[in-house]
């Protein structure tokens, strides 16, 4: 038997308080020694307060060509973003 | 035996043992069997080498004659060594150095919580520090004596080949002496005896998962602790760890 | 540099030879976008990358021979500390570099059978001995520092994981150099027989750091097409220039003599003049001939074949862990 142990996807959260962030891949046999061996090669310098790791075939993606459907329509949307409304200044900070 | 003397004799061999195990497990850099091994070992090898410049530094500091931990690391002979005979026992494969890793990491996870609540200071917050590095290491090293003891036969069989040689040296962990009994009087180290128990069924939960037989037979080699008879493998570490500071003696490095 | 010669697949095209996807994907390029792996990708662009990231990947791996070579001798703790520090790092950059070309379809254990059975290359540098402690800060200084000078750019390469792996690996490099010029700054100032080392790690490693940007960009016909994609950032000679140009004031506050009697500052270029490597040892040392060759390949390979039941053990495991489970 030679199968390749799988690879994981590995999100550290570096402060509290933060989000976790994709940091990096890895390769485990499961789910415990990925996060191991997260810790021993992603925190070698202090970076996280807590990991979480997934198993890479388990993430679905969206595909490049989806970025168009996905993402344009919210451009349109300006109506969402603070800038789009006009407040005078006297009314002070909003 | 003065107090002073047996806390000398104890911070040596706390330092002697993670030098030479640190030693050891250096030598796997660049040779593991996975680059996620490699880099784990590399962390616990410089959590030893770390630990080493703590309880040496306490060793010299009592002896006071002006030396410093690399002097007392790289200037001392083979009898002057107090670590256990197990730590310098070559790695040979992956599977004995992990084993020996557990056996030592856990008794480590023992003594070491128990050390940081010594009245002494300097070894409360040496233990203190060392204790949280050592509680990661045999969470790893059990977990992969369990994962290669209950993994496949062959790894199975290299697990239980390693366990029956390493054996008869896990022994002298209790092989106590009056430097231990002046120390435990004195409220600065717990008596190892005491946690003879606690330690033995730690390794057999955990050799047990690994679906692993404990020997029966319970002779253990002695010689290490004490100095007065180590192995013949310590010279040789010796010859390469302190080649350069012998062969260029007094140099700033 | 850690990838030397690689061979890029597909001849520079025209605007006009490209497809519509080619010159989409060349504006994409041009226009400083990353390209991440389920991107549309001409077939010698994923194919050069992997030969590169690969590459790389396999000189930091080997990389990790020379210098661990003195881990057991460092000559005090806290040396020891550092250069096991510093080879983990290595290990690391590795780590790091394999997943990025594993984005692109191939795996680690693909990519290291290519390795142990010569179809793949490293850096010719890692093929040379270290024979005295001074070798270690030689390394730190010269190696380390003709690696950042590439690595630093490649930062900005047009694949996303791999300008990742980069900036994170630049990240971590920092203190490598530095340490290397510690230690020569000790041995430099040192006894007679501790300068002595310095001036002969120097000697041995001066032209195969020069070697390690690759041959000069007259005989380099393979850039032109890595270049447009942005893979290769600077021409071998640029960096080869900026590397002596940079390190030869630090050989000269050290004391030590660059081992080139045709170093000589010329004004007008604004650089130094100095002597080419000696080539033919350099492809020499591509082909196998190198004086550490066949030493550092059969450490891999006794490292990969006494791990296999290590590997499978553990796998093995987990599969009966997770066949536990799936049976409650």
């Amino acid at each position: 038997m030679s199968k390749e142990w799988p690879l994981w996807e590995v999100f550290i959260r570096g402060q509290h308080g933060m989000s976790h962030r994709h940091v990096g891949s890895l390769h485990a046999a499961d789910a415990e020694m990925a996060l191991k061996n997260a810790r021993d090669v992603y925190t070698r310098r202090n970076e996280g307060v807590s990991m979480w790791v997934v198993e890479s075939s388990n993430i679905t993606a969206s595909a490049p060509s989806d970025k168009g459907p996905l993402y344009e329509p919210s451009n349109s949307k300006i109506y969402r973003h603070p800038t789009f409304f006009d407040i005078p200044d006297e009314v002070g900070a909003m | 035996m003065e107090v002073t003397d047996a806390l000398q004799q104890f911070a040596t061999r706390m330092g002697d043992n993670t030098l030479i195990l640190g030693h050891r497990v250096s030598e796997w850099c660049g040779h593991a069997p996975v680059l996620e091994e490699d880099i784990a070992l590399a962390n616990t090898a410089l959590d030893l080498i770390g630990q080493t410049q703590f309880w040496l530094g306490l060793a010299a500091e009592i002896q006071d004659e002006g030396k410093s931990a690399d002097d007392i690391a790289f200037l001392r002979d083979v009898w002057d060594f107090r670590n256990l005979l197990l730590l310098e026992l070559p790695n040979d494969d992956f599977g004995r150095t992990l084993m020996r890793q557990f056996l030592f990491d856990a008794w480590q996870s023992i003594h070491l919580p128990r050390l940081a609540l010594s009245s002494d200071p300097r070894v409360a917050a040496i233990a203190e520090k060392a204790s949280k590095e050592v509680a990661y290491h045999v969470e790893r090293s059990a977990d992969t004596v369990v994962g290669l003891g209950d993994g496949s036969a062959e790894s199975h069989k290299r697990m239980q080949a390693a366990l029956d040689y390493l054996w008869p040296y896990v022994g002298e962990i209790f092989d106590t002496d009056e430097v231990d009994d002046v120390l435990s009087e004195a409220g600065i180290v717990t008596h190892p005896s005491s946690l003879k128990g606690e330690y033995y069924a730690l390794i057999e939960r955990v050799l047990t998962k690994a679906t692993l037989s404990i020997p029966e037979d319970p002779f253990a080699h002695k010689g290490g602790r004490s100095g007065f008879r180590h192995t013949e493998h310590l010279g040789h570490i010796l010859v390469e760890m302190q080649w350069l500071q012998r062969a260029y003696p007094g140099s700033k490095w | 540099m850690y990838a030397q010669m690689v061979k890029s697949t597909g001849n520079l095209k025209t605007r006009d030879e490209m497809s519509p996807e080619e010159a989409h994907f060349q504006d994409r390029i041009d226009a400083g976008e990353k390209i991440e792996p389920k991107d549309w990708m001409p077939e010698g662009y994923r194919k050069t990358l992997i030969r590169q990231i690969g590459q790389h990947a396999h000189s930091e791996i080997v990389g990790q021979l020379p210098e661990g070579n003195w881990i057991t001798r460092a000559p005090t703790l806290e040396r020891k500390a550092i250069l096991l520090a510093k080879v983990q790092d290595e290990a690391g950059h590795g780590l790091y570099l394999y997943c990025a070309a594993e984005t692109l379809g191939v795996s680690r254990d693909e990519l290291t059978e290519d390795l142990l059975s010569g179809r793949m290359k490293y850096s010719s540098i890692f093929n040379y001995p270290t024979l005295n402690w001074a070798d270690i800060g030689a390394v730190g200084w010269l190696v380390d520092g003709a690696a950042i000078m590439n690595q630093v750019p490649l930062q900005r390469t047009s694949f996303g994981p791999y300008s990742r792996a980069m900036i994170r690996i630049c990240k971590e490099e920092s203190f490598h150099q530095r340490q290397g010029y510690d230690i020569m700054m000790k041995m430099a100032q040192g006894s007679e027989a501790q300068k002595r080392m310095a001036q002969d790690a120097l000697n041995r490693v001066w032209y195969p750091a020069l070697m390690m940007f690759g041959p000069s960009d007259k005989d380099s016909v393979h850039s032109g097409q890595s270049m447009a994609w942005k893979i290769k950032i600077n021409t071998n000679d640029e960096l080869r220039q900026k590397f002596v140009d940079q390190t030869v004031p630090q050989a000269e506050f050290l004391g030590l003599t660059v081992p080139d009697e045709n170093l000589k500052w010329n004004e007008e270029k604004g650089g130094y003049d100095f002597s080419e490597p000696d080539w033919n040892e350099f492809f020499e040392v591509v082909r196998g001939n190198g004086p550490c060759n066949t030493d550092r390949i059969n450490a891999r390979i006794k490292a990969w074949e006494d791990g296999a039941w290590v590997r499978d053990g553990l796998m093995a495991h987990a599969q009966k862990k997770s066949s536990q489970v799936a049976a409650e």
